[in-house]
């Protein structure tokens, strides 16, 4: 196990490596820069704005410096937000974003797997086509359209929940039931068909035939058998969600990361391109490795080499 | 063996749990100002990137920035200027020395004193290579000791006397500094706190020290700025409201629905397609700015190199439909490249006394405009388009501009002419506007002071913002005239006969002026929005 993990970290710091060197190559290949307006600055001041922010040196020099300040933990100033660090900005916005996002993955989980069981379990009957539904449109409905939705009757025709901010803990609601609308149906989906995988296996049928109850049979038996693919997909879910979206945290103002992403592009804001993106990436790489522990301890035939 | 998987749940919903507790402190929690008695809630733009006075280069930027900091001049509701820090100023009989006298007992928000250094060290600030203003060429150029070409702060001519005397030496006249220095670029900033923290000063309300009407007492990322009175302000009695919290909001529906559901009391950004059932309600506001959306068409392709043919291509546009409709009124047809709001150097509005006081392209006319557009085409050897090549208007994709470029294919296509639209994303857009590779492409300008010249200039020919890259020895002459007179009757007639010229050759194809266009509650008095884009909630009150 500790070597496998050391092999692993290894591996994760060579991955995030890789990726920081395509998007360093990528974003300086995007037309534009990020001291362009719409209204030209004079050359000596843009100038001096690379200069200040050593935008004036060639690109493998700019290549190196970044690395090994990177690794040092500096991450640079956002050249946009001017004053500001991008760790600094991270560390502002990343809790916000986790915070909806979080509790949108608990949400998904106790929602999900349950009504996925029961769905497997009921197979056929009006509760499995009704669930099978609703988890279709969840699903299908793209975030943008339920937020629009609920912002418009719960927000402005009931009035009965803020539309902005997240001050209290009504505000959490509408955010909370977008982000997760999507895990918790795919969850369920998930859940539901590798349970009735288990659910023909005859093991089910000798657990049956030596006279577990329903309960024991289905939760202790089944469920941890079918629960593999759920976990699998919950690296990378939980990975995006705790991220932020930038649709729902822009509809919603809530002022986390997911917004950044998108800007520090379009703003062609290089050192938040970079700090977001290697951010997403490690975070990413770790709950990888964490699913795999995970796997571990759910199923011991599982080890990690 | 059910243990273990309990402990696995719990160990994961920790995980998350650990994660979401570490947001506690940030920003939602911490996010509450204690209830202040009278707050006005408004929302003028998305969160600034700088609050900076020197870094900014943003118009809701300098709209927040006005607020918190006064400069030595401001511009009132009426348009004039008024005495802000100082109480009195004069130019020497040359024009060349400005003199600023400021009010006895000026203090910062830190309750230090604030003297005409620190005007001095402000203003040389922004001509830092080290700060790096964006500004610095439009607000510092008429200034004595400033060279573009190699930025150097010790040679700027401003000095103080003594602590309440601010001195400025300019190079040539300018009519216009008094609007210069009351431009939010020019505000005191203060050296102490500057010193001790960096760029990083303007990004916390411990470190932002300020000598506005208000001060800032919280800034959350993309939440809101909150503001309260600043009781060391020297007009602080004309200042009615406790606090105003500026909503970060991006999103115009987010906007509207927060109007709606009273959350806000003012709103800038309002969906377009609300727009149809807003008109006509009291709390839908709509004031001009100055500002002019228009079309360029490359001088320097050889499809456009005759004036003839931009001038054709401009007569084909019928304004009125395109303001009126597709605009859905939202901006004015422009009959002219100068529009409302810019103020003539010899007094009244510059529009009025443009081309003997008609527009140059008379909208309200538009069969007739068509008519002179196909005799102009086939003049300049076209007839009905023939062997005029197919021709692509490049824009971004915002707002109105691509149902504007639709529109102007139909448009041209009356001519004869075919055109592809080209969309660009904004970032990349820019920059190929700048370097003049595209045949047409949209284009606009928003004033930053009140004087002509900010606009007209964009045609000179080695403007930085010269997109259309328009070259005209006589137009660039008459600008040259406006600059280096100090006598306004030539001046104004200079510029006029700028635009005559620019007219005349289609330097540029006006199309439409800017307007603001807004929803205000009623409950909200004694607030202004000027020809700049701003609103003026300083002397607010909110109606009970």
């Amino acid at each position: 196990m500790g070597k496998y993990l050391l092999k692993r970290v290894i591996l994760a710091a060579v991955t995030i490596w890789a990726v920081a060197t395509i998007t360093f190559v990528l974003m300086n290949m995007v037309p534009g820069g990020p001291f362009l307006s719409e209204k030209a600055i004079s050359p000596a001041a843009t100038a001096a704005l690379e200069a200040k922010y050593g935008l004036d040196k060639p690109f493998g020099e700019r290549y190196l410096t970044y690395l090994k300040d990177a690794l040092h933990g500096d991450f640079g100033l956002s050249l946009k937000q001017r004053g500001r660090t991008v760790s600094g900005i991270i560390a502002a916005k990343f809790p916000v974003s986790a915070k909806v996002g979080g509790i949108a993955v608990l949400v998904s989980l106790l929602l999900g797997i349950p009504l996925g069981v029961i769905a497997a379990y009921k197979r056929g009957t009006t509760i499995d086509s009704v669930f099978s539904v609703v988890a279709t449109l969840g699903i299908a409905v793209p975030s943008f359209v339920v937020c629009t939705v609920l912002m418009y009757f719960l927000g402005v025709k009931l009035g009965i929940l803020p539309t902005l901010g997240l001050t209290s803990w009504k505000n959490y609601i509408m955010p909370v039931f977008a982000l997760s609308a999507y895990p918790t149906s795919y969850i369920m989906r998930l859940m539901r068909s590798s349970m009735l995988d288990v659910l023909g296996q005859d093991y089910m049928r000798t657990a049956k035939a030596k006279g577990l109850s329903q309960k024991v049979s289905l939760f202790k038996h089944a469920l941890r058998n079918a629960i593999l693919p759920v976990i699998t997909y919950l690296g990378p879910m939980v990975a995006y969600t705790l991220m932020g979206s930038f649709i729902v945290e822009k509809i919603f103002t809530i002022p986390g990361l997911g917004g950044e992403f998108i800007k520090a592009i379009n703003g062609r804001d290089y050192t938040m391109i970079m700090g977001t993106t290697i951010f997403l990436g490690t975070f990413m790489v770790f709950m990888l490795l964490i699913v795999d522990i995970v796997y571990t301890i759910v199923d011991p035939r599982i080890k990690l080499k | 063996m059910k243990k273990r998987l309990l402990v696995l749940l719990l160990a994961m919903s920790m995980l998350v749990a650990m994660l979401a507790s570490c947001g506690g402190g940030g920003t939602s929690s911490g996010g509450e100002t204690p209830v202040a008695e009278k707050q006005l809630v408004v929302q003028v733009g998305p969160n600034p990137e700088t609050l900076d006075p020197a870094l900014n280069s943003a118009v809701d930027g300098a709209n927040t920035i006005l607020h918190l900091f006064e400069g030595l001049l401001t511009v009132g509701e009426d348009g004039q200027l008024a005495p802000g820090q100082a109480e009195s100023w004069e130019s020497s009989e040359d024009g060349l020395t400005w003199t600023f006298h400021l009010r006895d007992g000026l203090k910062w928000s830190d309750d230090s004193d604030l003297t005409a250094n620190d005007f001095v060290y402000a203003w040389k600030r922004i001509c830092d290579p080290e700060v790096a203003a964006p500004y610095a060429d439009t607000v510092l150029s008429p200034i004595a000791g400033f060279n573009a070409e190699s930025l150097n702060p010790d040679a700027l001519q401003v000095s103080a006397p003594d602590d309440k005397t601010f001195e400025v030496k300019l190079s040539g006249p300018c009519t216009y500094f008094g609007s210069l220095a009351a431009f939010a670029t020019m505000m005191p900033v203060q050296q102490a706190t500057i010193d001790a923290n960096g760029d990083a000063w303007a990004t916390a309300p411990e470190t932002y020290v300020s000598n506005g009407p208000f001060v800032m007492s919280e800034w959350v990322q993309g939440s809101h700025i909150t503001m309260v009175k600043n009781p060391n302000y020297w007009n602080a009695d004309a200042v009615k409201l406790d606090s105003i919290k500026f909503m970060l909001i991006e999103d115009a529906n987010a906007a509207y629905s927060a109007y709606q559901n009273k959350e806000v009391d003012m709103i800038k950004d309002v969906p377009t397609e609300e727009i149809p059932s807003l008109t006509g309600n009291p709390e839908f506001n709509v004031d001009t700015i100055l500002g002019t959306y228009y079309l360029n068409l490359n001088c320097e392709r050889d499809m456009f190199k005759d004036a003839k043919v931009r001038k054709a291509l401009s007569l084909a546009i019928d304004r009125k439909y395109v303001a009126e409709t597709i605009m859905q009124g939202t901006y004015t047809a422009a009959g002219n490249f100068m529009g409302p709001g810019w103020a003539d150097p010899e007094g009244g509005q510059f529009m009025d006394k443009s081309n003997g006081g008609k527009t140059y392209i008379d909208i309200d006319n538009f069969e007739a405009n068509l008519e002179e557009a196909k005799k102009l085409m086939a003049e300049a050897g076209y007839p009905n388009g023939e062997g005029f090549p197919e021709i692509t208007y490049t824009t971004n994709e915002a707002g109105y501009h691509i149902p504007v470029a639709e529109y102007l294919q139909q448009a041209w296509k009356e001519l004869g002419i075919t055109m592809k639209v080209e969309t660009v994303e904004w970032g990349s857009f820019t920059p190929m506007r700048r370097d003049g590779e595209y045949e047409a492409a949209r284009n606009g300008w928003v004033g930053d002071y009140d004087d002509p010249s900010n606009m007209i200039e964009l045609l000179y020919s080695t403007n930085g913002n010269n997109d259309g890259k328009f070259k005209n020895a006589e137009f660039d002459a008459q600008i040259d005239i406006s600059r280096n007179t100090a006598d306004p009757a030539e001046r104004s007639a200079a510029l006029h006969k700028a635009e005559d010229i620019l007219m005349e050759e289609a330097g540029c194809v006006p199309v439409a002026y800017y307007n603001d266009f807004w929803l205000q509650s009623p409950k909200i008095q004694g607030s202004w929005h000027s020809p700049y884009g701003y609103w003026h909630f300083m002397f607010a009150d909110i109606a009970e």
